[in-house]
């Protein structure tokens, strides 16, 4: 039940996507890749060396494996809802065909 | 098939003009940390950010009351929001950082509904990861879940207006609210530091010179996966989109 879709093509799509976010990997080879918050941490204390966070956080991740487990927990969630969402559309979308082809002679 | 050989070449040309000016350095990106907002900044933030969710949240019951079989699509833009700023990406400078994932919402929905989507993912990371906080989610509010979708609709209504393309306007849409999304938290982070010497400007050179670079491979992610959403959207469910556009006119 493919259909030629007007715009960009998917898998070209995704294949970009993939190189995005593999290509910093092998060209900036000696860099730490570490998160950015620690680093901004960083410049303001450059900045404004005085400079005391007057709040922390009620909850710290125990580790970074428990963090990346909140993450992973996070992207699962939401990648669950959107394929739900997607899978249902599709399959209403196919019963209609199914039912009366003539109406989706375009697709 | 022209189009996608053009696309492509313009994307390596990109590609080479960011790498010669993009060098490993630290960014600056993600959301501004728990408690590393002066109080006062902090709490005028959340002055700017509470009416849009008020206007969101309004929005949002509105279209759910009129609309109820959208609320599927509804659940589908928090989500993506969700899974993208779930995904901290490597970019070019060495460091990582992560899409926002507004776009899409913003465009189907119109952009109030995004303050509260957006709300709602930063709430959560500030609560169980730790990241970005309570006391800055005012000013992360206003980056990622109030200008960067104003941006993303407007930016799409302009590129629809000019072109008619639609890929294109979503791509351009998701893409440019990601960046503006940081360029905005840098701004924050300046107002709130000024540098010694140079002032807000100097400070605000330094935070978004930085990492300016870091989004832009993130931001045309964001603008390609977006787009990739939209398709699916056009093969399976036409219908919903054409009532969206009817939503958008009365609001």
């Amino acid at each position: 039940m493919s259909q030629k879709s007007q715009g960009w093509n998917n898998g070209l799509l995704v294949v970009a996507v993939v190189v995005l976010a593999i290509a910093p990997l092998f060209l900036v080879r000696d860099a730490e890749f570490g998160g950015a918050d620690g680093e901004a941490e960083a410049a303001i204390q450059e900045i404004d060396p005085n400079y005391q966070p007057w709040f922390s956080p009620l909850v710290e991740p125990a580790s970074g494996e428990i963090e990346s487990l909140l993450f992973a927990l996070q992207a699962g969630l939401g990648t669950g809802v959107i394929g739900y969402v997607i899978g249902l559309y599709r399959g209403k979308r196919e019963r209609q065909v199914m039912q009366n082809p003539s109406e989706f002679k375009d697709y | 098939m022209k189009k996608h050989q053009g696309f492509s070449l313009a994307m390596m040309a990109g590609l080479s003009g960011y790498l010669v000016v993009g060098s490993p350095a630290p960014a600056h990106a993600m959301h501004i940390m728990e408690g590393f907002l002066p109080v006062g900044w902090a709490i005028f933030w959340w002055v700017v950010y509470l009416p849009f969710l008020v206007w969101g949240l309004r929005s949002l019951a509105r279209i759910t009351r009129q609309h109820p079989e959208t609320k599927l699509l509804l659940a589908l833009a928090g989500a993506f929001t969700f899974v993208l700023s779930a995904l901290k990406i490597p970019s070019v400078t060495g460091s990582c950082s992560h899409p926002t994932g507004t776009g899409l919402g913003a465009v189907l929905f119109g952009p109030a509904v995004m303050s509260v989507l957006g709300g709602l993912v930063l709430l959560f990371q500030a609560l169980l990861l730790a990241h970005g906080g309570l006391t800055t989610l005012g000013a992360n509010g206003v980056s990622m879940a109030v200008i960067g979708p104003f941006m993303a609709y407007g930016i799409y209504r302009l590129v629809m207006h000019l072109s008619g393309r639609q890929s294109l306007a979503i791509f351009l849409a998701a893409a440019l609210a990601n960046l503006l999304t940081y360029v905005v938290t840098s701004a924050q982070l300046a107002l709130a530091f000024p540098s010694a010497t140079g002032g807000v400007l100097a400070a605000f050179a330094k935070f978004a010179g930085i990492f300016a670079l870091t989004q832009i491979p993130l931001a045309i992610s964001e603008g390609l996966l977006t787009v990739l959403v939209w398709n699916w959207l056009q093969t399976y469910n036409r219908e919903e989109l054409q009532v969206l556009n009817l939503i958008k006119q009365e609001s």
